[in-house]
């Protein structure tokens, strides 16, 4: 009943389960545990010993246990689950003929003989769904749906909040909101978790707004600052601003594939797949997901909000803006990926939006990443860029190779942040050029997982980032003379170029980074005036010093995870038939995670690695460092020993000396002028240029007309004042040219900001358009 | 009885509700006659729900009575701030609006 | 309540029941009308309450008995203590005041005619003697099965509604 995984085909029965595991099947305790942990902050925080740390710590700790369970819960249902098992419970339920949405039981599973060909086992999403309400003939749902994405999700999600949750009763400890900020901390775990497990797109929406309210709250943790308060309502506002994007394409889904009928995700995807979904709906729908992803997830050019929102306290930027919430637009890509794969036809094609967005991204956003000046906000450029490799990664057909980047991504982006964070705790400071170098002397330990972090970011082999990039690169199908075999879906070639582009942007502008936070001189200590903005009792200035070990451990922990995570998805044939081969474990992430051959994931090819193509993007990427290397570690090292002085930069370095270079350098610095775009042509257009217009209106025309109106009733009524006899109609007349002079008063006062006036233009316009509308019907 | 008798009841309250609004510089005054605005639109509800022997029209009368309380709240809290700040609800004060 | 309904089927009370109804019509247009041009605040807020009823009478004749019991419940019951208690807070002045009188009546008038011609001729022009007659009273009953099953949706973002608005008025009006 099943196809073997690479068959190619689409099973025509729905292959969902609501028996299984229990693990499986409560999946929604782990989202619920930190749920109850916000209240239980909010409510008792304050008066706990460790105010309220210790209920976050406590129920993001079982939760992750609970994970790691579900995890391995999966892995068995994957590869064992078959009617035998569950299979009473489930062909009771056929019989029952209660194959209706409602339960969403399984119509029928492969049986045990079947499955048991080959490795190609059945794959089974478990869901378990209620019903919350009903309107018309819509059921509105709340439930799970368990499959290898969101296993996937449960574990990224809870080990980094753990980790974050540790690292930050050190990093935020003594700070005035530290209750507040362990209860938001709580939400935001809970509302992924929320996101992750939804099983319909109802659901996901709101998973989808509460992370960006989360996000919002704590970016502006500390409100009091103008800049902290400014980003968290950019973020929340850009956000809106793709969730226009995220509604209309929801609402086009749910009519388009869910027939009116239903919100549930598998349904729709089955539905695309089967065929018999209007086209025109998908391509719509897609793009419009595509703006909701540009926002959330940070791609061009709604990215601007996301560099800014580092003004939340680091632990947050690591949790929210680096490993979780902005891989929400991924994810929602990845769970929904039927609607992409139809809708922007991306078999078989070498062009489309999502890709392109992508790539663009990816290069802009690394390319920004070479001006800042902020270690934080080097970082968030990368992870701008980074999820630029997934979106792209997606829309190239690439579904595992981009849910892989994904996952490797959290833990080593996760990593460099907690560890620029320790290092702005030691150093007071996030300015790389004003109050970092050196830092390596004062602190070792940090500086060996950052580098850790930077070698997986940058790709090198054999750290986890070089295996998950490698495989975007490959499954691009954009390779050309690199060689390459399989069926990658489709050919990418300027996606291809792109993503190698973006390999030694990342290695060259990380090593910048580096250098400048952990080399040369020590630059800081020299403004002891300096008030902090956190850590109240750090009063201690001079000396920076070496985090302490609930900074350190959460480090070491994700500095291992960078270099292992990378194994698990070995691609296929990699020392095949070595006495290293590492046979069991060729592939395990694609086997557990992609949906292959179920009714709701669509037949994606896989384009098989070559060894070339590996071994010249590992170049490129070693060129990019090198020439950062080169610049950095070699001439301005050499440069500075000579004169003493503290460098950051040659002084007569290409972008002083030629004038194309300077160009580009101040197009970067200004972030391509976007944030100007926004605020300043189109914000100030809509409000300056028009308001003008409008009292230009206002004042000539509007003003004009009815004074003249009024200034003709009186002459008029003057001349016909003197010639006709006063008694009979001089009152009258008065009385018409004062009304009419009563009018032009009170109209040429039109522009006065008193609400009620608009009022009454408003009214009077609508009466005066529903009057000619009712005389135009009665005509 | 006739339809219209109802709607156009609802008609001049309506417009008294209107010129109220239009015309009152006290911003009680003017939360009062946004009443006036709202009450004639359940009256015309709940005609049209009569005369369709349609149980809707009242019960969109319902909400409109749970949105209207909820704007008297709001509208009252707005006109309470604007006392605290200015020591006057005269709306013909309040023209920060001005281009 | 249900003799209003009642009584309303049979032909020989039309007109009791017509004179009835101008009563209480002619009553709330001058209640308010008082509303909207009286100079004492204390005094719109009863002629309010005139209004108010009348509208609960009105619903009472459209057999909407439900509705009416609410609008009592509500309208009368809670928003004019609301009301009052907003005069009271903003200490507007208890006897008349001359300030609340708009300086833009006529350009207030003109609107609020203009906007009653258009809607007096579309009325007329589309109803003419339409006749509702109401047989039976709404029941609770009926109301509820309506807002619980097929109006659920909104009835939930009413609720939200309502709690938005009670969370804005308390971040607009607290004092700090």
């Amino acid at each position: 009943m099943f196809p073997h995984l690479a068959a190619g085909a689409v099973s025509e029965v729905s292959t969902v389960t609501n028996e299984a595991n229990w693990l499986l099947e409560n999946a929604w305790l782990i989202a619920l545990l930190p749920a109850i942990s916000f209240v239980l902050i909010l409510f008792f925080g304050k008066k706990m010993p460790f105010k309220g740390a210790e209920f976050g710590i406590t129920a993001v700790s079982i939760s992750f246990i609970l994970a790691i369970l579900t995890g391995a819960a999966w892995m068995d249902h994957r590869d064992n689950f078959t009617l035998d098992t569950y299979g009473e419970k489930a062909a009771v339920l056929v019989d029952d003929g209660a194959g209706s949405a409602v339960d969403n039981v399984t119509l029928a599973v492969g049986t045990a003989a079947e499955a048991a060909e080959g490795d190609g086992h059945a794959y089974v999403a478990v869901q378990k769904t209620t019903q919350w309400l009903q309107s018309g003939g819509v059921e509105f749902n709340a439930g799970i749906m368990v499959d290898g994405l969101s296993v996937m999700m449960l574990f990224v999600v809870t080990l980094i909040s753990l980790l974050v949750h540790i690292y930050s009763t050190d990093y935020v400890g003594g700070d005035r909101r530290y209750t507040h900020f362990f209860a938001f901390l709580s939400l935001f775990t809970a509302s992924m978790l929320f996101f992750v497990l939804s099983d319909n797109i109802l659901q996901m929406i709101v998973g989808w707004e509460l992370v960006g309210v989360c996000s919002f709250a704590l970016i502006g943790h500390w409100w009091e600052e103008k800049p902290n308060s400014d980003a968290a309502l950019k973020a929340f506002i850009t956000n809106r601003v793709g969730d226009v994007g995220l509604l209309v394409g929801m609402i086009t889904l749910f009519f388009a594939a869910g027939k009116g009928m239903t919100f549930d995700t598998i349904t729709i995807n089955e539905n695309i797949l089967q065929g018999g979904v209007s086209h025109t709906a998908l391509v719509v729908a897609a793009a419009c997901l595509t703006i909701a992803v540009m926002s959330k997830s940070g791609q061009f050019v709604l990215h601007t909000w996301l560099p800014d929102a580092m003004a939340g306290p680091t632990p947050v930027s690591a949790l929210i803006h680096a490993a979780t919430m902005v891989v929400a637009g991924i994810y929602m890509v990845a769970r929904l990926f039927p609607v992409f794969w139809e809708g922007m036809q991306i078999e078989g094609s070498s062009i489309n939006f999502l890709a392109t967005v992508g790539a663009v991204t990816l290069v802009g956003a690394g390319l920004l990443a070479f001006v800042q000046d902020d270690i934080k906000k080097v970082l968030a450029y990368s992870t701008v860029s980074q999820l630029g490799y997934m979106a792209m990664a997606l829309g190239v057909g690439a579904w595992t190779a981009a849910v892989f980047h994904l996952f490797t991504h959290a833990f080593f982006k996760a990593n460099l942040f907690l560890g620029s964070g320790s290092v702005a705790h030691a150093v007071h400071s996030f300015d790389m050029k004003k109050d970092m170098g050196g830092m390596r002397k004062f602190m070792p330990k940090t500086y060996v997982t950052f580098v850790i972090g930077s070698l997986a970011l940058a790709g090198l082999f054999p750290l986890a980032g070089f295996w998950s990039k490698d495989e975007i690169l490959v499954n691009t199908g954009g390779w050309g003379i690199l060689g390459g075999s399989g069926s990658a879906p489709g050919s990418y070639t300027f996606h291809f170029v792109m993503g190698m582009i973006g390999a030694a942007l990342t290695a060259a502008y990380m090593t910048r980074c580096v250098y400048l936070t952990f080399h040369g001189e020590y630059r800081g200590g020299h403004h002891d005036e300096h008030a902090d903005d956190h850590a109240d009792d750090h009063g201690h200035h001079g000396e920076p010093h070496e985090s302490g070990p609930r900074i350190l451990y959460p480090l070491y922990i994700l500095s291992a995870f960078s270099i292992l995570v990378g194994f698990v998805n070995f691609p296929p044939g990699f020392l095949a038939g070595s006495k290293k081969d590492p046979a069991g474990w060729q592939e395990r992430f694609l086997h557990f995670i992609e949906p292959a051959g179920s009714s709701y994931f669509p037949a994606v090819g896989h384009a098989t690695p070559s060894w070339w193509l590996a071994i010249v993007a590992s170049l490129v990427a070693v060129a990019g460092a090198g020439a950062a290397f080169t610049y950095y570690f070699v001439k301005v090292e050499r440069l500075a020993k000579r004169t003493g002085e503290h460098l950051v930069g040659l002084p007569n370095g290409v972008t002083t000396t030629n004038a194309f270079a300077r160009a580009g350098h101040k197009l970067l610095v200004n972030k391509y002028y976007l944030d100007h775009l926004y605020t300043g042509i189109i914000a100030g257009g809509t409000k300056g240029p028009i308001a003008k217009a409008a009292y230009w209106v206002n004042q000539n025309v509007l003003d004009g007309t009815v004074d003249g109106a009024g200034r003709t009733a009186v002459q008029s009524g003057k001349l016909v004042y003197e010639k006709i006899d006063q008694g009979v109609v001089d009152g009258a007349i008065n009385a018409a040219g004062r009304t009419s002079d009563a009018i032009g008063e009170e109209l040429r006062h039109i522009n006065t900001g008193r609400v009620q006036n608009y009022a009454a233009i408003m009214f009077a316009g609508a009466a005066i358009l529903a009057g000619a509308f009712v005389l135009l019907l009665a005509l | 009885m006739l339809l219209n008798q109802f709607l156009l009841l609802s008609a001049v309250l309506f417009c008294l509700g209107v010129y109220g609004v239009l015309a009152r510089k006290n911003g009680m005054l003017v939360l009062m006659s946004v009443e006036l605005i709202l009450n004639a639109v359940n009256i015309n509800l709940v005609a049209f729900g009569a005369f369709r022997t349609d149980v809707g029209g009242s019960v969109f009368a319902l909400f409109t009575i749970a949105v209207a309380a909820a704007e008297v709240g709001i509208g009252l809290a707005i006109v309470l701030l604007m006392y605290r700040n200015r020591r006057s609800i005269d709306l013909t004060q309040a023209d920060l609006l001005k281009g | 309540m249900q003799l209003l309904a009642q009584v309303s089927s049979e032909t020989d009370l039309y007109v009791a029941q017509n004179i009835f109804f101008a009563v209480i019509a002619l009553t709330m247009i001058y209640a308010a009308f008082r509303v909207v041009t009286t100079a004492n605040v204390v005094h719109a807020a009863l002629w309010l309450v005139v209004v108010l009823a009348g509208v609960a009478v009105q619903f009472l004749f459209l057999g909407a008995e439900f509705v009416a019991v609410t609008q009592v419940l509500v309208y009368i019951g809670a928003v004019i203590v609301l009301f009052l208690f907003g005069v009271m807070l903003t200490r507007a002045s208890m006897g008349d005041d001359e300030t609340v009188a708009g300086e833009k009546r006529a350009m207030a008038a003109i609107v609020g005619v203009l906007l009653f011609a258009v809607m007096a001729m579309a009325l007329l022009d589309s109803f003419e003697d339409t006749r509702v007659d109401i047989d039976q009273p709404q029941g609770v009953t009926e109301v509820s099965d309506a807002i619980f099953s097929q109006y659920i949706v909104p009835f939930e973002a009413v609720s939200v509604l309502l709690l938005a608005a009670l969370i804005g008025a308390i971040v607009v009006a607290r004092k700090d």
